[in-house]
């Protein structure tokens, strides 16, 4: 079986499972939402909530996917899935690919929800030369976190300790993921007089991420998760 | 013909520990091969290496054609292994497990149907989510995906473990049509008087050593 269509079988059980459990919904959204509550309770301005507004939707979306990366690979370990899925021969670049893709699209709703969020708590404010910059900042950020996630949450779900551990090894690993996101979605919604024109460059470094972990984490994935 | 299980002198290390210290086993294709021994004897390290999940330190290891010490991932698509975990997602019910599994090497809807009747699984119990079962019911769930993955080495560990009279029954059941099929089934178990019962041959497992024993039925 090819590695595509691994992906696609993975990712379709992962997203069944998260339709069932309805973690993401019930749980890692309100997470998400609290989060940018207290923000605002926290920063108590709306000046200075409106500057940071991108700044504090990434640093959500990063909380909260740490959640989401625990979650996508405890159902995994819990009862022996991963060792059975070595044992199936299934092709490790398959399973990353998979759970990546899962994983992207619960990002995605995440960051629908955050962004929504911004724009009702903080005053953020959406405009049409923007919206472009701001649907390749979303597409190129969640892909990019999305390969990252699900390299260390593999990385990590053999390890002891893993919960304390996956912020800790991952966290400094998107920090170029928050930085480029947070300028170019600045840029999107002319945050501080920015242009959406200053925001493109930002794509590039975005997009270079994501190639980067997409194909380490689809070639290293089998070594990473083998015993 | 080739048998299908060839150890000779395999040594295995876990860990920084020896679990096989010098294994030697031939399996050939239709067995039903008990291995007993006490906790820690190396039984389900066995296992594990005959699934490639374990590396071969040193010594020589071939299963189902496959060279271990050279290549121990291409042997995995052919083996089942059911270990003391199940390898069952929880939020899944039991048709979307076995489904799942049977997807992983192109199992048609008519041979998914099949593993869970032939385990006793069609009906209303399809429809449940694997949290809810009992503890046996998710081992034959378990049994069910290894016969919808279409396994050409059956490797099991304490199978009998929570499983119910019946269900007893319905694995011993599809264990000997799994090896009257051709398949190869090595099982390692403390429950000696069933599982003697089953098989065809009895090793002893003793330190990371296999010792053949006798002929069992």
């Amino acid at each position: 079986m090819t590695a595509w269509k691994i992906a696609r079988l993975v990712a379709a059980k992962d997203l069944r499972i998260e339709a069932r459990s309805r973690v993401v919904t019930n749980q890692v959204l309100p997470f998400a939402a609290l989060v940018m509550v207290m923000f605002a309770f926290a920063l108590d301005n709306d000046d200075v909530l409106t500057r940071v507004a991108p700044g504090l939707v990434w640093l959500a979306t990063m909380f909260s996917m740490l959640v989401l990366v625990q979650r996508a690979f405890a159902v995994e370990t819990a009862d022996g899935a991963l060792d059975a899925l070595q044992v199936a021969g299934v092709r490790p670049g398959g399973i990353f690919l998979g759970k990546a893709m899962a994983l992207a699209a619960e990002l995605a709703a995440l960051e629908a929800v955050l962004l929504l969020g911004a724009i009702v708590l903080y005053k953020a404010q959406l405009r049409g030369p923007g919206v472009p910059l701001l649907l390749a900042t979303f597409v190129a950020a969640t892909i990019g976190l999305s390969f990252v996630g699900t390299l260390y949450g593999g990385l990590a779900a053999g390890a002891k300790g893993r919960e304390t551990l996956l912020p800790l090894l991952m966290l400094p690993v998107v920090a170029p993921v928050l930085i480029g996101a947070t300028r170019a979605t600045e840029a999107a919604l002319g945050t501080n007089g920015a242009s959406p024109s200053e925001g493109w460059p930002w794509i590039g470094l975005l997009t270079l991420f994501a190639a980067l972990f997409g194909v380490g984490g689809t070639l290293a994935f089998g070594s990473l998760i083998d015993e | 013909m080739d048998p299908v299980v060839h150890l000779e002198g395999v040594v295995a290390v876990m860990g920084g520990f020896p679990v096989l210290a010098g294994a030697d086993l031939t399996v050939e294709q239709g067995e039903i091969v008990l291995l007993r021994g006490p906790n820690g004897a190396g039984k389900t390290s066995l296992l594990r290496l005959c699934a490639g999940l374990l590396p071969v330190e040193r010594g020589a290891a071939r299963v189902l054609g496959c060279d271990l010490a050279a290549d121990r991932t291409s042997v995995r698509n052919r083996v089942g292994l059911l270990g003391h975990a199940n390898g069952l997602y929880a939020d899944l019910t039991v048709r979307d497990n076995v489904t799942f599994w049977g997807a992983t090497v192109g199992a048609s809807g008519d041979e998914i149907a099949a593993s869970l009747a032939r385990m006793g699984l069609d009906g209303r119990l399809a429809t449940v989510r694997v949290g809810r079962l009992s503890a046996g019911q998710r081992r034959r769930t378990a049994l069910a995906c290894l016969v919808a993955r279409r396994a050409e080495l059956w490797l099991l560990d304490e199978p009998h473990a929570g499983l119910d009279a019946a269900g007893r029954d319905e694995l011993d059941a599809t264990l000997r049509e799994a090896a009257s099929a051709g398949a190869t089934v090595m099982v390692a178990s403390h429950e000696l008087e069933r599982a003697g019962a089953l098989a065809t041959r009895v090793v002893d497992v003793v330190g990371g050593r296999v010792r053949p024993r006798e002929e069992a039925s």
